[in-house]
């Protein structure tokens, strides 16, 4: 059975060219980035040239760039230094009720140790209003985070409009960019972002490797602490294959590229919506089709059908989606961002899927994703009416 | 000779696999056998305790071992709404009546062999699988008749009583035939994760937890007095709801001077919150003829006749007693009991068999000693 995988905002396969760059690296430095000797200096340099792609993908300074294990360290590392820095500025910090878990989970472990946390609702296409935004932000802000784009359903966050209005306001300015890093254009200068993180396999790059955009203004102890890396900032030994292999990743991401992704991915949806509709198929989209947000990201409901069902059926089909993160023993949390969009007693909660499409998905594989799903959701309903 | 080789990879079978040795080799020999195997964990209960340690996520651990151990896709799905609407609170309400519920023949009866076979037809399964120590076997007639374990000691037949033959003809217990010590064998053998892991015991929601503790946070415990039957006060109680009928420990009591016999439950007043005790493991009050039970289901799919004289079972692991079952409804009849039984409790199943088949079942409702009514409730 071929096993198509329409689960790329989980993670991505590792492009070609990254296996390969990380390949050499392996085979030829591995010496420490910190020595003061020949191979110390081969590791140093593969990092400083790294870092420079990093740097200019985000129109960031190179030394801004603070290497991390992922997207989640970024977070917590951002979120909990600032807030304690900067605690004897003011108690409140302002994020979104969709927000992912590593952003979340250190927000409640902050409220817990005293910290006032507004938690911004959403509209059912998933996107904040900057009227609350206003009424939440008082002198007593330390911290703005609001996600660049959400990754369940796609929607883009009105970053620029935020930063703007925070340029004349203590609070720093965080987003967790990791779903639309590699997607949309990030301009960290334009749109006044003071912190930003993302994860290199969200981009067909390796795992277990990010960073943390941290501004010139931005200023707090390291998270991790043993070592003097990254300019003091996050200690550990650098793997500088991941780094290489990252920055690779980066590099075959051009804004041309960017472009035609967010195109294709858009095209698409159409492409299954026209087949859903053509077999008379129930469903509906979750969030908006603006063509400007995380277009890979689709996420459906389909009435009556259960997400623990279309989920095994497909895969055992042999197409991989998500039907939301497993809490335990496997069975599904229910969406905290499909709960903010459409409240707790919405039947979309457990009837909803989560496709995501990736730089090797093709037109033929939605068809056959779109034959399956018509044939699973038919037989469903011809067995439950039976 | 020709031989003939089935070709079994058209069949879906859907296992449900709960992180236990005889599930693990239930799906081991399914997949030997060339069935389309596929593994389910029921996750029916949130049992995560304050420290974040949760049963369910072990044993899921273990489903996850085995099921790529067998070279099977494996997948949780999630009945706790369905456990709690319609076992949990069936379970709640019988301690309320005073009675002993069993949670096991109603998990059988409405999630593992409903709810679940429901969500196998949404898997397009064809069978469903159980690692069950009970036989089923289809006649000429295509009718499906349950057979007792090949282990007398093991013999769950009793707890799936209540199933019907739509579900018993859908159902498969590829271990029924086996010895627990040849399961263990085979699960060694192939090296399964779960070859020496250790039975569950007791109902799966409460686990290794404290009984009492745990039916004092849903039920509000009332104290009450203890007393013998014929009104002797003997202290207090700490709630009917903690004893059943014929259970020794816990009274607190000791024996008197002319006396020296153990005190057991004998008898229960929900309206005066009396609790009745009585000495001696054979006391007489323990003792009863006949019984009348309801939600009575045929597994052959009805009742003998009106009347009929079959054995029965009026406890797991009980020895068989001849009984003469009276229709006296559609689902209802009055058992009469070959020779005296001891101890038999309302809430109980009572289960019916054919030499090895089990025929079906009810709960107990009222007891009797001849014509009178044994104050059980």
């Amino acid at each position: 059975m071929e096993h198509v995988y329409l689960d790329n905002a989980a993670t991505t396969p590792m492009a070609p060219e990254v296996i390969t760059e990380m390949t050499t690296q392996m085979q030829n430095d591995f010496g420490n980035a910190s020595s003061t000797h020949w191979f110390g200096r081969q590791a140093h340099t593969v990092m400083d040239q790294s870092r420079l792609i990093l740097a200019n993908s985000i129109n960031a300074k190179p030394n801004d760039i603070i290497i991390t294990s992922g997207a989640t360290e970024s977070n917590n590392t951002a979120l909990m230094q600032t807030a304690h820095t900067r605690q004897n500025l003011g108690k409140h910090i302002i994020t979104t009720a969709i927000e992912h878990p590593s952003i979340l989970r250190p927000l409640e472990a902050l409220e817990a140790e005293g910290f006032r946390v507004t938690y911004l609702p959403v509209n059912d296409q998933g996107v904040i209003d900057l009227a609350d935004f206003d009424a939440a932000l008082d002198d007593d802000t330390i911290l703005v985070t609001i996600m660049f784009g959400n990754n369940e359903v796609g929607s883009r966050m009105p970053i620029e409009a935020i930063g703007e209005r925070l340029i004349n306001h203590q609070a720093w300015f965080h987003t967790d960019a990791t779903q639309a890093y590699g997607l949309l254009d990030i301009d960290v200068q334009a749109m006044h972002i003071d912190m930003l993180s993302v994860s290199a396999h969200k981009i067909n790059g390796p795992k277990q490797i990010g960073f943390l955009y941290r501004g010139p203004k931005i200023y707090f102890p390291s998270f991790i602490r043993g070592g003097e890396q990254e300019m003091k900032r996050r200690a550990g030994t650098e793997s500088v294959v991941q780094v290489a292999g990252f920055a690779k990743a980066v590099s075959l991401i051009t804004p041309e590229v960017k472009a035609e992704r967010q195109a294709r991915y858009f095209a698409f949806k159409q492409q299954l919506m026209a087949r859903l509709n053509a077999a008379d198929i129930e469903f509906a989209v979750n969030g908006s089709l603006n063509p400007d947000n995380l277009n890979h990201v689709f996420n459906l409901w389909f009435k009556g059908i259960s997400t623990y069902a279309l989920q095994t059926n497909l895969d055992l089909a042999g197409f991989a989606i998500s039907g939301g993160s497993a809490c335990t023993a496997g069975s599904l949390e229910p969406s905290h961002v499909l709960t903010a969009m459409f409240g707790e007693a919405s039947p979309r909660i457990g009837e909803s899927i989560r496709t995501s499409f990736g730089h090797e998905t093709t037109a033929e594989q939605i068809d056959a994703y779109a034959d399956a799903l018509i044939r699973i959701i038919n037989r469903i309903k011809t067995k439950a009416n039976a | 000779m020709m031989v003939i080789v089935l070709d079994n990879s058209n069949i879906r079978v859907v296992v449900g696999m709960s992180g236990g040795v005889d599930s693990s080799v239930t799906a081991l020999l399914l997949k030997q056998q060339g069935y389309d195997v596929v593994g389910v964990f029921m996750k029916n209960w949130d049992d995560t305790d304050e420290y974040g340690v949760c049963t369910a996520t072990e044993d899921y651990e273990d489903v996850a071992k085995v099921a790529s151990e067998i070279g099977i896709p494996y997948y949780s799905i999630n009945f706790e709404k369905e456990y709690w609407d319609r076992v949990f609170t069936y379970f709640l309400d019988e301690y309320k009546a005073g009675r002993t519920p069993n949670p096991d023949v109603m998990c059988n009866k409405e999630i593992k062999f409903k709810a679940f076979l429901d969500y196998a037809d949404e898997l397009d399964a064809d069978y469903i699988a159980m690692g069950h120590y009970a036989q089923v076997d289809v006649d000429a007639n295509g009718v499906a008749h349950m057979l007792r374990g090949a282990d007398a000691n093991k013999d769950q037949t009793y707890f799936l009583s209540q199933l019907s033959q739509e579900q018993l003809k859908r159902s498969m217990f590829p271990i029924g035939h086996m010895q627990k010590s040849e399961v263990r064998a085979i699960a060694a053998e192939y090296g399964l994760a779960t070859a020496a892991k250790k039975d569950s015991t007791g109902i799966c929601f409460i686990g290794e937890r404290n009984f009492k503790q745990f039916l004092g946070t849903y039920l509000p415990a009332q104290p009450g007095k203890m007393m013998t039957l014929d009104g002797q006060e003997m202290g207090d109680h700490d709630g009917l709801m903690y004893y059943t009928i014929g259970q020794r420990s816990g009274l607190g009591i000791g024996g008197n001077s002319d006396n020296s016999d153990p005190w057991f439950v004998v008898g229960k007043d929900l309206e005066q919150n009396i609790l009745y005790v009585g000495q001696g493991f054979e006391n007489p009050a323990l003792y009863a003829t006949k019984l009348d039970a309801t939600n009575l289901s045929w597994t052959t799919g009805a009742a003998r006749g009106d009347e009929f004289h079959v054995t029965a079972k009026f406890r797991y692991r009980q020895a068989d007693t001849g009984v003469t079952v009276k229709m006296t409804g559609d689902n209802t009849a009055t058992v009469t009991f070959d020779e005296p039984v001891r101890a038999i409790t309302p809430g109980q199943a009572v289960v019916f068999y054919d030499g090895a088949e089990c025929l079906g079942g009810g709960t107990i409702d009222v007891a009797y000693s001849d014509a009178k009514v044994l104050q059980y409730v």
